[in-house]
C-alpha cells in the first residue's frame, strides 16, 4: 500500500526536477541580460505590485458590505465571486475588451460626450484584467475575515455604540491586518507569473512580463539559451515570493462558510448607500464582460468553422485527461509529506516548466509534436497543489478513522479506493475535478509555447482569431470556451454533490 | 488456543510487555486503568502493531507476521465499524468479497448473520439511519460472517445504555458459546466483567498479566487496579 504513493510521488519530483535542471544547464549558454530583459523583469514586478495593491484597496468596501447587509441574491453574488477561478483568462479578455476596447461601451460613451478615448492596452489593460481575476479572490478572503470575528466582540462593540471610525479601529482594522498581507502577497504571486494577460493586453517594450519573454524568446528569436536565462530569473522572483507567500500565508481561499450575513444591528445602520454602491459597482464590473460575451457571441456559436471544433475537441480531450491524471494522482499524494511535494508546482510558473519540457524533448523528438500531451500533464501538474489542498485533510480523516476496519477486512489498495476512498471522498474530488476541468479547458500558457495551427487548443484557437481580428468569430468562439469551461465545472460538482 | 511467548511491544516512549500465556476458548474481559494498554493489547493480537519482540501463536500456527486480514481473528472496534456510505447489506457483504456481485451462497450468509443478530429487513439501511445498538449488532454480524476463532472487542458498547448495553453482552456471550470462540474484550465497566467474562486479564504497571478468575480479580485487585476502579486498596 506504501509503494503507490512512493511512486506518484516520484513522478511528480521528477516531471518537475528534470525540467529545471535543463532550464539550468541551458541558462549558462544564455547571452547577456539585456536593457529589454532588464524592462520586462521590472514591469512584471510594478504590474503585480499595482494589481495586489488595487485588489486589495477595492477589495474592502465590498467585503464589508457583503459582510454587514442581507439582501436578495447575496449568496449568489458570493458564488459569482468564486468564478473568475475557473473563468478562462481569455475569455475575460475579450469580455474586457468589450467594455474598456477601442470600440467597447466605455469609449462610445466617452465619445458621445466629447471626452477623449481610453486605451486598454499596456500598463492600465493588465491591470484591469488583474484586478478583475483578485479583486474577487481578495473579496473572498476578507470575507472570511469578516466571519471569524467572533461573534462576542460583535455584540461587544454594539453595545459600546461603536461607530465610524472608532469601529473600524476595534473591529475592521485587526481583521485586515491579519489578511491583507497574506491576500496581497498571494495576488502578488498570481500576477508575478500571468502569462495569458501579458500576452493578450502587454506586450511591447513597456509592457512586457517575464513570463511573455521567455514566449518571445522562443518563438520569435528562437534564442533558447536566452528563454532559458529568463526562466531562471523566473523561477528565482516567483518562486520565492510564493514559497515566502504558501509560508507565510496559511489562509484557505477556498474555504466554505460565507453564507450568512451579520444579525449585529449597530453594523447595519449606517453605510446602507455606501455599500450599495460598492455592491452595485462590483457586480458591473465583473458582471459586464460577461454580459457582453455572451451577447456579442451566443448568436453565432453554430457558425463557427470546423477548425473551432476540432479545437474544441482537443481542449475537451486535454480536460479529460488532465483531470483522470491530476485526480489520480492527488488520491495517491494525499497525505503531509506528498501535499509538500505536489505543491512543488506552485513554486513553478508554466513557461518556466514549459521551456524546461521543450529543451528535454528536443534532442529526443520534435516538441510540437507533442504538445497535447505536454499541455495536458502540465495541466495536471499545475492544478495538483489546489486538489490536494482540498482533498487532502477529508483523504486523512478518513484514512484514520477506517484504516483499522479495512484491514481487518482484508480491503487491498484498490478496493480501498473503490470502496471507501472515492465515494467517502466524493464531494471535494468532485469540486476538485471540476476545478482542474475548468482551468485546463480554458489553459492558455504552455500551449501557446508549443501549439501550431495544426493542432490548436480552443483558447490558442480564440488567441488566433483575435490576432487576426476575426471578432465575429472569435466572440462566438469566447461563448463556447466559456460554456465548455463551466460546463465541466458544472459536470464534475454535480456528480460530486448528486446521492451515490 | 492463543498463545504468547516473550511478547514485548513499544512506540513512542511507551512499553508493554506480555505475560507468557495461553487463552482456551472463553471470554475473557481486559481490564486495567486508563492508559495502561488494554487497546494497545488488543491492536498486537489484531495486527495493527508489530512487535519488538517475541511470538502470537494461535494453536501451533505463527501468526506474529501476518497481516490484520490473515489472522484468526474479527474485531469490533469502538467505533468506526461500519462504513457510512454503504448499506448494511453491503457493509457486511464486503466482509466476503470486494466484487461488486454478491453470490448466492455469499447473499444466504449475509442474511442469516443478519438474521442471527436481529437485524432482518434492514439490508438497505445505511449506518446513519439505524440506531446505536443496531450498529453493534451489525458490527457483531460483521465478525459472525468473517468466522474467525478469537473474536476482539474494544470496548464495543461504551456508547449505549445500560439496558441496551447488557442486551449486547449476552449476544456477544451466546455467539460466543454457539461457536466456541476466544473472546477478549477490552471494558471500563467491572459490572460488564461479571456479566459475561469468567475469567479477566489485568493490564497495568506495563505489564499484561496472565488471566484469573474475574470474580477474585475484582473481589482483591492489585493497588493500581484498586485505586482505578475506587476502592481502597487492600493493606
Amino acid at each position: 500500500m506504501k509503494a503507490i504513493p512512493v511512486i506518484a510521488g516520484g513522478l511528480v519530483v521528477m516531471l518537475v526536477l528534470f525540467p529545471l535542471i535543463t532550464v539550468w544547464r541551458w541558462a549558462e549558454t544564455g547571452s547577456s541580460f539585456s536593457p529589454a530583459d532588464w524592462a520586462a523583469l521590472r514591469f512584471t514586478v510594478i504590474q503585480s505590485v499595482l494589481s495586489a495593491g488595487v485588489s486589495c484597496v477595492l477589495a474592502i468596501p465590498v467585503a464589508r458590505a457583503l459582510a454587514r447587509r442581507s439582501f436578495w441574491g447575496r449568496s449568489v453574488v458570493i458564488t459569482l465571486l468564486g468564478a473568475p477561478f475557473i473563468l478562462p483568462v481569455i475569455v475575460a479578455v475579450m469580455g474586457l475588451l468589450a467594455v474598456f476596447g477601442q470600440n467597447g461601451i466605455l469609449n462610445t460613451m466617452l465619445a458621445a460626450i466629447g471626452a477623449p478615448s481610453v486605451s486598454i492596452y499596456g500598463l492600465s489593460g493588465v491591470l484591469l484584467a488583474h484586478v478583475f481575476f483578485n479583486m474577487p479572490l481578495v473579496t473572498r478572503m476578507i470575507l472570511q475575515g469578516w466571519v471569524a470575528i467572533p461573534s462576542e466582540r460583535l455584540r461587544l462593540a454594539e453595545s459600546l455604540g461603536l461607530r465610524g471610525w472608532a469601529r473600524f479601529r476595534v473591529l475592521e482594522w485587526p481583521m485586515l491586518y491579519n489578511i491583507l498581507p497574506s491576500a496581497f502577497g498571494i495576488v502578488f504571486v498570481i500576477c508575478l507569473s500571468s502569462f495569458a494577460v501579458a500576452l493578450t493586453l502587454g506586450g511591447g517594450p513597456r509592457a512586457t512580463t517575464l513570463e511573455l519573454a521567455i514566449y518571445q524568446a522562443f518563438r520569435f528569436d528562437f534564442d533558447l539559451g536566452k528563454a532559458a536565462a529568463l526562466a531562471m530569473v523566473q523561477l528565482a522572483l516567483a518562486g520565492g515570493t510564493a514559497m515566502i507567500t504558501v509560508f507565510a500565508a496559511g489562509k484557505d481561499p477556498f474555504a466554505k462558510g460565507l453564507d450568512s450575513a451579520f444579525s449585529a444591528t449597530t453594523l447595519a445602520h449606517d453605510g446602507r448607500i455606501i455599500d450599495g454602491v460598492a455592491i452595485t459597482l462590483a457586480i458591473i464590473f465583473l458582471g459586464m464582460p460577461f454580459v457582453m460575451i455572451v451577447g456579442h457571441g451566443g448568436g453565432a456559436i453554430f457558425d463557427l468553422p470546423s477548425s473551432v471544433w476540432w479545437a474544441a475537441g482537443r481542449s475537451i480531450a486535454i480536460a479529460v485527461g488532465s483531470t483522470v491524471l491530476c485526480l489520480v494522482f492527488a488520491l495517491a499524494l494525499a497525505r503531509r509529506w506528498g501535499e509538500v511535494i505536489g505543491s512543488a508546482g506552485i513554486a513553478i510558473s508554466p513557461l518556466v516548466l514549459g521551456s524546461g519540457l521543450f529543451l528535454m524533448i528536443r534532442p529526443i523528438t520534435n516538441p510540437f509534436d507533442w504538445a497535447l500531451v505536454i499541455t495536458m500533464v502540465m495541466n495536471a501538474t499545475l492544478s495538483l497543489p489546489f486538489v490536494l489542498r482540498i482533498l487532502r485533510p477529508q483523504a486523512e480523516s478518513i484514512r484514520a478513522e477506517y484504516q483499522h476496519l479495512a484491514r481487518t477486512i482484508g480491503l487491498g489498495p484498490m478496493a480501498w479506493v473503490r470502496w471507501v476512498l472515492i465515494p467517502r471522498l466524493r464531494r471535494p474530488i468532485g469540486f476538485a475535478a471540476g476545478l482542474t476541468a475548468a482551468l485546463s479547458m480554458g489553459d492558455l500558457g504552455v500551449i501557446v509555447l508549443f501549439g501550431t495551427s495544426d493542432h490548436a487548443t480552443l483558447p490558442l484557437k480564440l488567441y488566433q482569431l483575435m490576432g487576426s481580428y476575426r471578432m465575429d468569430q472569435a466572440s462566438a468562439a469566447a461563448v463556447l470556451l466559456l460554456t465548455l469551461s463551466l460546463g465541466a465545472f458544472w459536470i464534475c460538482e454535480y456528480w460530486g454533490r448528486k446521492d451515490a | 488456543m492463543l498463545s504468547f511467548e516473550s511478547v514485548k511491544m513499544g512506540f513512542d516512549g511507551f512499553d508493554l510487555s506480555v505475560a507468557d500465556m495461553a487463552l482456551d476458548p472463553n471470554i475473557y474481559a481486559v481490564l486495567g486503568p486508563s492508559g495502561a494498554g488494554k487497546s494497545t493489547f488488543l491492536s498486537v493480537i489484531a495486527g495493527f502493531l508489530r512487535l519488538k519482540s517475541g511470538f502470537i501463536r494461535w494453536n501451533t500456527t505463527d501468526m506474529t507476521k501476518s497481516s490484520p486480514a490473515d489472522r484468526p481473528v474479527g474485531m469490533v472496534f469502538q467505533d468506526h465499524n461500519l462504513f457510512p456510505h454503504l448499506t448494511l447489506y453491503r457493509n457486511l457483504a464486503l466482509a466476503l468479497t470486494h466484487r461488486r456481485r454478491i453470490t448466492d451462497d455469499q447473499d444466504r450468509a449475509i442474511r442469516s448473520a443478519m438474521d442471527r443478530v436481529g437485524l432482518g429487513g434492514l439490508e438497505t439501511r445505511k449506518p446513519a439511519a439505524i440506531s446505536g445498538g443496531q450498529q453493534s449488532r451489525a458490527a457483531l454480524a460483521r465478525v459472525l460472517l468473517q468466522n474467525r476463532p478469537i473474536t476482539i472487542l474494544d470496548e464495543p458498547f461504551a456508547a449505549l445504555g445500560p439496558a441496551l448495553k447488557n442486551e449486547m453482552l449476552d449476544l456477544v456471550s451466546e455467539l460466543a458459546h454457539e461457536r466456541g470462540n476466544t473472546v477478549l474484550m477490552v471494558t471500563h465497566d467491572p459490572n460488564d466483567a461479571r456479566r459475561i467474562a469468567p475469567k479477566s486479564i489485568l493490564v497495568a504497571d506495563h505489564m499484561v498479566h496472565p488471566p484469573v478468575e474475574t470474580k477474585d480479580l475484582l473481589s482483591s485487585p492489585p493497588p493500581s487496579f484498586a485505586e482505578y476502579l475506587g476502592q481502597v486498596p487492600n493493606s
